[in-house]
């Protein structure tokens, strides 16, 4: 028998093997600005796309949200187009809250549901106009999306590629837009939008965010993307701006208590295990839900549910003794019955505090909320320091800055 | 003379799973195989000078992990390596790329409909949960509703608690999946007639159906339930072929004590008032043996291998009616140099996995019309890998091994038997189709081994050429496997088994009917079986 030894090895240049779907990590409209600020190298693959997980240092990029101002690639976002006389009659159907009320250039927070009452997904429902709507979330769902659409006079398409977005967050992020001349912002509310001209385009900035901080989102044609990052950069010279990775955005969500989509509860899309679902009073969502809405997808379950009794889980902010976070620990009660899972856990460097999301199961966290605890395996040098903490149920926000909701904002 | 414990015909991946636990449980047992060579349908054999073929099965996945480690085969040379996603080239010249990754899987999706790209994401869960729902059915004996003995009654409303553990909608699927044409099927899910193609590929392979006709979106299911190292779904290329897999059997066997006789065809059964005594082989030598599993198909063993008259004339009647149809053949290609294919990016993964050409279900009703009216497709369906873009132990380097299976093929031409002459059309039709594909593919053949339904028949023993020992529809599934009343691995005549592919849970190189029989046996013969782990859960 002849020798037998190589197997023809790739040598294609990365970005063409692929062809005409894109390279395997596709690089966002920002992709050269942040590559040229990337020290770490920590890349992560955020939806197919090349992402920033921390550019230099995730403890300080956390800080500069929190003192200064972040300036964040969300660019990968799932962005679906909803246009037509029925665009604001669809939306009201798809999601839970009234959206009818939602007046144009403001922005809602929201979920969605199928017809089970469980959560498709949760995200940002931006007004652009009375018949133009965005609707910004983490997973895919067009075909829910469209089939929904059936009956409506409405245009839905999906714009994740087309559009760019940043996020510019923290106390001196009004600063950095006045200097870079987008100073009338300084009358916005929070979830309010205005547009500006930028390069012969648009931008839309809106006053939201994933920090609980004072903070913006701009989102412009990829094609002007790179020259808003430069505008930006440039005007934030003296206000301390930094480029930041999603280590540091995900401290400061969890302390502004806000939730990921399948990592602190399961999309119905997604759950290999039916009975992962999660109807949106089960991951304390049931906020959105407005009941006073004649039709929207899920109600009549969501209603026969809370009729009858029936979520079984309750999503909880915890504070835990100690100073060990407690990620992925199993919560219980009376340190013997399993009670829960903490979904997301860090110490929070604004509260000095231990903190965590957690989804406990009924009756605990519901109406047994005393006597709960958490098993914590703290692993020190190959050994396990095995912690039973207690857990006190608290608010969420476990943060709430007057800074976030000022209005003008201040300067600093 | 000698008397072995038990005598297993046929040295495929079930007879010597079947063997391997028997012989470690401490049963003296004989495999005997007609051919010089053994394997059976997972054979790897080299036709050509340096050339390796997996002669007939080509892919691994439903092979079991838990009988992998039972019997140790990866000691014994077993290696399972998953291959990347692969492609289907359409007649305009493009192509529909199908990969690992998520995303890139998902934006090569997107490129024909946006809405079938997102609409995936749906489709590989619910999948995913009828295979989680199945997966614990494969290494359990089907129970006996004609019987309801405990045990049966036990499996029975372990089986109906399974099934009301379901959601309302998982059960209006499970219902849809087991008799709905995948053609149907995966219109509830995309637009795209090229995604859709891609997809209905499993759903007609080694089937004598259609994409529309009912019953072929099990046939899909079948083969999602597979894993590599626990990736559900994902298949892969046994190291060296699928030879690899009954080698390290046989080894996995010899090891414990166990013994392969080659080239011993068996002509039939010894029978007595008693039961089965042992096998006369073709030359007239008689083995005897206390028992003997048949690892041949259903038809096979009952309407060749046993008189009839010692058959209850109902169970045979069943024999014969069990649909066991010839519907596939294939080319095994001895390929001088990797072949182009102009419509991938240069160094494209996709010729790592699983090439189509046919890029409508139109296509493939149409080829299946031809099967119909007996004739092979003129326009076929390929399943075509090339093992060597991964295994550098089947081809010199810079040559390459192809697989390429081929739907439809019918049993007889027209009614009548296949000739040479049609086999080498056959093969040109086959060979045509890539070439339209792959410019110069023809100069690139060294050596090309066809095979048709005759020649699966004749050299492997299944009954028309049918891979599966017997279509995998659902009215030949669990305990109507082969034939209602015998679905245990047992059958009228005491002390002769059936472990192949006609048993529960069916064919493809899955080793678990084996396993299962040798359950059954070790529990008649009252010995323990301690050397069968128990499935892996399925969490």
């Amino acid at each position: 028998m002849m020798a037998r030894n190589t197997v023809e090895t790739n040598t294609a240049p990365v970005s063409d093997v692929f062809g005409k779907s894109g390279p395997l990590r596709l690089e966002t409209p920002f992709h050269p600005r942040i590559a040229a600020l990337m020290h770490t190298h920590a890349w992560y693959d955020w939806s197919g796309y090349l992402s920033a997980h921390s550019l230099w240092d995730e403890e300080l990029e956390y800080f500069a949200i929190r003192s200064q101002a972040a300036l964040f690639d969300l660019s990968p976002m799932v962005k679906y187009r909803i246009e037509g006389p029925d665009a604001e009659a669809f939306c009201d159907r798809l999601t839970l809250r009234d959206v009818t009320r939602l007046k144009p250039l403001r922005v809602q927070y929201t979920a969605w549901c199928d017809d089970a009452g469980e959560v498709i997904d949760d995200g940002t429902l931006f007004r652009l106009s009375e018949t133009r709507f965005r609707l910004c979330c983490q997973e895919r769902h067009l075909p829910w999306l469209l089939d929904g659409a059936i009956g409506f006079d409405v245009a839905i398409e999906e714009e994740t590629e087309a559009i760019a977005g940043l996020a510019l967050q923290g106390p001196t992020s009004f600063a950095v837009l006045q200097a870079a001349g987008f100073g009338e912002i300084g009358s916005l509310k929070p979830f309010g939008i205005a547009e500006f001209a930028h390069e012969g385009g648009r931008v839309t900035i809106s006053r939201t965010g994933f920090t609980g901080d004072l903070g913006y989102e701009l989102f412009v044609d990829a094609g002007d993307a790179l020259s808003l990052w430069d505008r930006l950069w440039e005007a934030g010279r003296l206000h301390g701006l930094n480029a930041i990775g999603f280590g540091a955005l995900d401290r400061a969500r969890i302390e502004a208590g806000f939730l990921i989509a399948n990592v602190d509860f399961v999309t119905v899309d997604a759950a290999l295990r039916a009975d992962r679902a999660r109807m949106p009073d089960e991951i304390g969502l049931g906020w959105l839900v407005d009941m006073k809405k004649e039709r929207f997808n899920g109600r009549r379950a969501i209603e026969a549910a809370r009729a009858k009794g029936a979520n079984r889980h309750v999503l909880v902010g915890l504070e835990i003794e100690g100073n060990v976070p407690a990620e992925h620990a199993i919560v219980y009660h009376r340190k013997k019955r399993e009670a829960g899972i903490v979904t997301a856990a860090i110490w929070s460097p604004m509260l000095k505090r231990n903190i965590a999301i957690a989804s406990l199961q009924r009756p605990y966290g519901d109406t047994v909320t005393d006597d709960l605890w958490v098993e914590i395996y703290a692993l020190h040098e190959l050994r396990y320091v095995k912690l039973m903490k207690r857990a006190r149920i608290v608010e969420r926000p476990f943060l709430k800055l007057d800074r976030r909701r000022a209005t003008p904002p201040g300067g600093f | 003379m000698k008397k072995w414990d038990a005598v297993v015909i046929g040295s495929g991946h079930n007879g010597l799973v079947n063997a391997c636990y028997l012989q470690r449980a401490g049963l003296d047992v004989l495999v005997v195989e007609k051919n010089e060579w053994i394997g059976g349908a997972a054979v790897s054999r080299e036709l050509t000078d340096g050339f390796l073929y997996s002669n007939c099965s080509y892919v691994c996945s439903l092979f079991r992990p838990e009988i992998m480690r039972d019997l140790e085969l990866p000691r014994h040379g077993l290696q399972v390596i998953p291959y990347e996603g692969g492609a289907v080239f359409t007649q305009d010249g493009d192509h529909l790329g199908a990969h690992r990754d998520h995303h890139a899987h998902r934006r090569a999706f997107a490129r024909f409909s946006k809405r079938d790209a997102e609409a995936y994401e749906r489709y590989a869960r619910d999948v995913t949960r009828q295979c989680r729902f199945i997966q614990p059915l494969l290494m359990r004996t089907a129970p006996d509703p004609a019987r309801l003995r405990p045990r049966d009654v036990s499996e029975l409303l372990y089986l109906g608690r399974k099934f009301a553990g379901l959601s309302a909608e998982e059960m209006a699927l499970t219902m849809r999946f087991w008799t709905m044409s995948i053609s149907d099927f995966l219109d509830e899910y995309f637009e795209s007639d090229v995604v859709k193609s891609y997809l209905a590929i499993s759903g007609i392979i080694g089937t004598a159906l259609g994409p529309m006709s009912p019953g072929t979106a099990y046939v899909l299911l079948h083969h999602y339930m597979g894993e590599v190292d626990g990736s559900v779904g994902a298949w892969g290329f046994a190291r060296g072929g699928m030879g690899a897999v009954t080698q390290a059997l046989a080894k996995s066997f010899r090891e414990s004590g166990g013994t392969i006789r080659t080239e011993a065809e068996v002509d039939r059964v010894l029978v007595d008032t008693q039961g089965a005594k042992g096998v006369v082989l073709a030359g007239g030598e008689e083995i005897r043996a206390d028992r003997v599993v048949s690892n041949a198909d259903v038809k096979r063993t009952f309407l060749k291998l046993v008189e009839r008259s010692d058959l209850p004339d109902p169970f045979v009647r069943d024999v014969e009616r069990f649909k066991m149809r010839g519907s596939s053949g294939k080319l095994n290609i001895a390929l001088d140099s990797m072949p182009e294919f102009p419509a991938l990016p240069p160094n494209s993964p996709c010729v790592r996995g699983d090439m189509h050409f046919t890029d409508s279900i139109e296509r493939m009703e149409r080829g299946y019309d031809d099967w119909k009216a007996g004739r092979w497709s003129a326009d076929p369906i390929l399943d075509m890998v090339i093992p060597t873009t991964l295994d550098p132990t089947m081809a010199p380097p810079g040559k390459h091994f192809m697989s390429c299976f081929v739907q439809y093929c019918p049993p007889k031409v027209e009614g009548r038997d296949w000739t040479s002459a049609d086999r080498d059309a056959f093969a040109d039709t086959v060979i045509s189709q890539i070439a339209d594909y792959s410019p110069g593919f023809r100069e690139r053949i060294v050596h090309m081994e066809v095979r048709t339904p005759r020649e699966l028949e004749d050299e492997v023993g299944l009954t028309e050429g049918n891979i599966f020992q017997g279509e995998l529809t659902f009215d030949q599934l669990l305990f109507n496997r082969p034939v209602p009343g015998y679905a245990q691995y047992r059958s009228p005549i005491g002390g002769l088994y059936i472990c192949g592919s006609s048993t529960h849970p069916g064919g493809g190189v899955m080793g678990a009917p084996g396993r299962n029989a040798a359950a059954e046996i070790l529990r008649d013969a009252k010995r323990p079986n301690k050397q069968m782990s128990p499935a892996h859960e399925v969490l």
